[in-house]
């Protein structure tokens, strides 16, 4: 007789290691930081008049969101951004790649001071320095 | 005095309550990841990814109206409780080990986001 037809529909899968989930969570946060750029660009484009109080002020307002563009795009790549990130979590702790999904601020003071106006200062600066040397922290290989 | 008045405390509710439900998300999505070893059909069909990004949107809502108004200095801070959250959601569901690099490398992103939020106001 035949071996039993096997358990699940994937070959045998060789999982990510650490190196390489935190590799997807990079993607990730510059997904995240063209997404965020996008939100908050839409988040001033899309502000209307009208209260967030009353049934018809939110019906509004959210109007005005699910229809602004830049909110579409922005939103869109954080869907896909999502689906990298649940790729790296399959592999590897929640503990480690969460924290490293702070890197987009990276990106997005980068962005911020290209697109609209924002200058460097100290603070930034050691803020940014500060954040990729605790990712580079969590994202060391070895003992789990 | 002017930093309670130049950030409304709604601001400082909503991206509190964002980052706390986003840190769920997280975890949602963590449980739901694992599923996909059952076939990769299982991104679709897979109520708990659902969940998580169902709690993602809920917060980046909350997070959008929540940074309109107010200083980056004080609401950043409340951004980055999430990675702790988080964190404390990992060991005691998960049961994922606290070792010190975690801790070492969640303390110094939060620092850099806390510093990130003063150099931007």
């Amino acid at each position: 007789m035949s071996a039993a037809a096997p358990a699940t529909d994937m070959p045998v899968r060789k999982p990510l290691n650490r190196r390489q989930s935190v590799g997807l969570v990079f993607v990730c946060t510059l997904l995240g930081a063209a997404g965020q750029v996008l939100i908050k660009t839409g988040a001033r484009t899309s502000a209307t008049s009208a209260p967030w109080t009353t049934l018809s002020g939110i019906w509004t307002n959210l109007y005005a969101m699910a229809t602004n563009l830049h909110l579409i795009g922005g939103y869109s790549l954080y869907a896909l951004m999502t689906v990298v990130f649940i790729f790296a979590l399959r592999d590897e702790e929640l503990s480690v790649l969460y924290p490293v999904i702070a890197l987009t601020y990276v990106w997005v003071a980068g962005l911020s001071i290209w697109l609209f106006g924002e200058t460097m200062n100290l603070p930034k600066l050691l803020g940014i320095l500060i954040i990729v040397a605790g990712v580079g922290v969590l994202g060391k290989g070895g003992k789990k | 005095m002017t930093a309670a008045t130049a950030t409304p405390f709604q601001s400082m509710v909503l991206v509190g309550i964002a980052s706390f439900v986003g840190s769920f998300g997280a975890l949602f999505l963590k449980t739901g990841a694992a599923k996909l070893n059952l076939g990769l059909r299982y991104l679709f069909l897979n109520g708990r990814l659902l969940l998580g990004v169902a709690l993602f949107v809920a917060s980046s809502l909350a997070y959008v109206v929540g940074i309109r108004h107010g200083e980056l200095s004080v609401l950043y801070p409340l951004v980055s409780l999430g990675y702790i959250w988080a964190l404390l959601w990992s060991v005691l569901f998960l049961k994922e080990r606290l070792t010190r690099n975690k801790v070492f490398g969640l303390l110094l992103i939060v620092l850099g986001i806390v510093l990130i939020g003063f150099g931007k106001t």
